[in-house]
């Protein structure tokens, strides 16, 4: 296996230029590279720091879920009759619902729900998106067109309405179908993205020359093309994740989905059907609060892939930032004649 | 101009083919759930409808146990081209067409408005951001992306909270005051214009980060082209190679998303109008399933699908006009 990937694609990973020639690199390695080293390589697309901030916010999402049984002071729906509609104190760091119950506890308790059902969809979303999107752009005539016009139909479909309708038709929907239908409804940008890179891939030298040595196909869609495809891919799974906890806590909010299906939406489905609104911040304030930071959170780890995966995004405001310390602007027109006083250049800018 | 053929055939092959699956996906919904809807009717209005009438009923939408699914699925079709979008179960059985035909005009007059508001705002802001890349304008990038992931209802109860309830600027539900009616008068419109101004602001807001974003982005990438130097060097002034130049070039696949991105409208209209009590579509389908009104849910689901397919239409046609290379590459 190790000698097998050494030999093949996975040099290439991520690096915007692909390697082509892999022959030399067998006799002569330029570099000991190991499983470690491969595995680094594999996540480039998270170094950078605006994805690690979003994935440092993740990560505490995670331990809080993880740790929910430790950190919460009390039950999630463990009631206090003396102590309604409280505002926080150090008893009830963030107050208490009309029943006593703590919503400090419901809300690490409720992360639980709305990452699972998150990361679920993700993956169930993802791994159609990876398939249709892949075999769509690898293969060529009717069984592309048909894919990717199924892609475009689900594209299309309001995916909402749909959840609606689909999840109201169950009594008590487990948390499995809610992502899978969730998943369903999120799937069809990343294939659409996926197939547009995969045919562009295709046709380069490496693929070719895979194609050329008598390479299986599943051989060269896994080992030479996925790991080409990872940014888009991790990019994907973030938006389909970023799409399924909103989602979840609309779904929930809206009463579609059952109470006992504890995440943030269901905090706020109880603070509005209580007339939280608006006298007890701290009933409804906390929780979309958790789901917007946890949006921001993904919302950056795809800005940095996208900045991995089109350099121009981050290079021309570290540009234009370089110039001005240098006392450059850059949109005017002149910028090249430097020994010219500002005003002159000012002057410049301002004439027709 | 030589007319694209090829191009206008496979748009709208892919058109009839995605109209065809939803019509499909709605016709095999209400059959797909556990327990038919006339029954779920009968146990409800138990012992108000006779035996005969339960039958006449079960014709009447369409879910005669005695004939297979098949000759049930041409008599759907046939319905729907006669325009018949079945009776409603929660309004007293008037048509769903008339009953959606009220609900419609209100989503499309707000939701329209207001995307077309978002629009235009995001994608000049996202210009201009683009334009003057790495000066402080950049922070309205993180800004706006903060009020596009937060969950729009919780944006709309606040606002409700905030700008009705404490501060008493806007009304807080409803499309016009109770007990008026409907008409054209300057009194009314001035009520539809002031129970609308905090759902399309609280849209706005919502919505506005992707324009700015994918528009900054989009502008990053065109700004590095040859023709933008050559322009400058030209001796253009800015604000023309910004906007004619530019912006023109950077705004085509803001055009596709626009198109992409109304199904995701129809879905936050469905929690704006649950929010502000908006009379509109959305609220016609959350009370139709609250309510397991099978042929409302149905049809509302429909109407969604087709407004979306249309908008796409255009958005096509216009992505068409604007972008020769779309016309060249598809034949």
């Amino acid at each position: 296996m190790t000698t097998a990937e050494n030999l093949a694609g996975p040099a290439s990973v991520g690096s915007p230029e692909p390697e082509t020639g892999r022959s030399p690199a067998a006799t002569t390695p330029p570099r000991e590279k190991t499983f470690w080293s491969q595995l680094a390589s594999a996540f480039a697309m998270f170094r950078n720091p605006k994805s690690l901030t979003g994935l440092v916010i993740l990560g505490a999402f995670v331990a809080v879920a993880l740790l929910g049984d430790f950190l919460a002071p009390y039950g999630a729906l463990e009631k206090d009759f003396t102590a309604l509609r409280q505002a926080p104190s150090w008893t009830h760091l963030l107050g208490t619902t009309h029943m006593g119950e703590d919503i400090l506890s419901q809300i690490i308790y409720g992360t639980r729900g709305v990452l699972i059902v998150g990361f679920l969809a993700g993956i169930i979303g993802t791994a159609i998106a990876v398939v249709m999107g892949v075999v769509a752009g690898y293969t060529r005539g009717w069984r592309s067109e048909s894919l990717s016009a199924v892609t475009n139909v689900f594209l299309v479909i309001p995916g909402l309405p749909l959840i609606i309708i689909v999840a109201s038709q169950f009594e008590n929907p487990p948390l499995i179908l809610i992502a899978a239908v969730l998943a369903a409804t999120g799937w069809a940008w990343g294939a659409r993205v996926l197939r547009a890179q995969t045919m562009s891939l295709r046709n380069r030298d490496f693929i070719q020359a895979a194609r050329a040595n008598g390479e299986p196909l599943h051989r060269i869609i896994l080992v030479e093309m996925l790991p080409n495809l990872m940014a888009i891919i991790a990019s994907s799974f973030v938006g389909t994740v970023t799409a399924a906890v909103l989602g979840l806590t609309t779904l929930a909010f809206i009463g579609v989905i059952p109470i006992t299906n504890l995440n943030w939406g269901t905090i706020l489905f109880w603070a509005q059907q209580n007339g939280a609104f608006p006298d007890f911040w701290w009933w409804y304030v906390p929780a979309g609060l958790c789901i917007a930071i946890l949006g921001v959170a993904l919302s950056l780890i795809n800005f940095g892939i996208d900045e991995y995966v089109n350099p121009r995004l981050r290079s021309a405001g570290e540009r234009a930032r370089a110039m001005k310390k240098k006392g450059l602007d850059v949109n005017a027109t002149m910028t090249v004649v430097r020994t010219v006083e500002t005003p002159a250049r000012r002057q410049a800018g301002n004439t027709k | 101009m030589k007319i694209p053929v090829r191009f206008i055939a496979s748009r709208s092959a892919f058109y009839l083919f995605t109209a065809w699956a939803a019509i499909t996906i709605n016709f095999f919904l209400p059959r797909m759930m556990a327990g038919d809807p006339v029954t779920a009717y009968m146990q409800r209005n138990a012992g108000q409808i006779s035996p005969e009438a339960e039958r006449s009923l079960r014709i009447l939408f369409g879910l005669d146990q005695n004939s297979s699914v098949w000759e049930q699925y041409t008599g759907y079709w046939q319905l729907l081209f006669s325009g018949d979008l079945g009776r409603s179960f929660s309004n007293g059985l008037a048509p769903v067409g008339d009953i959606i035909s009220s609900a419609l005009p209100w989503t499309l007059g707000l939701v329209g408005i207001a995307t077309i508001v978002s629009f235009v705002l995001g994608t000049a802001t996202g210009a201009l951001i683009g334009w003057r890349r790495g000066s402080r304008a950049d922070v309205i990038v993180p800004i706006s992306t903060f009020f596009s992931t937060v969950p729009y209802f919780w944006l709309g109860l606040i606002a409700i909270a905030v700008f009705s309830s404490t501060l008493g600027w806007f009304p807080a539900s409803h499309a016009y005051d109770k007990g008026s009616s409907p008409v054209f008068t300057a009194d009314f419109i001035g009520q539809v214009i002031a129970h609308g101004a905090l759902p399309a602001i609280t849209i706005v807001i919502a919505s506005l980060g992707g324009w700015i974003l994918g528009m900054r982005n989009m502008m990053l990438t065109v700004l590095d082209e040859d023709y933008i130097t050559v322009a400058q060097a030209k001796g253009l002034p800015n604000r023309r190679v910004l906007w004619h130049y530019a912006a023109r070039n950077a705004m085509l696949p803001q055009l596709s998303s626009f198109a992409l991105s109304i199904g995701f409208i129809v879905g936050g209209t469905i929690v704006m109008e649950m929010v502000f009590s908006y009379p509109g579509i959305g609220k016609l389908l959350l009370d139709a399933t609250n309510a397991k009104d099978y042929p409302l849910m149905q049809g509302v689901f429909l109407i969604i699908t087709m407004a979306v397919l249309c908008a796409n239409v255009l958005a096509d046609v216009a992505y068409a006009i604007l972008d020769p290379r779309t016309r060249q590459t598809e034949a």
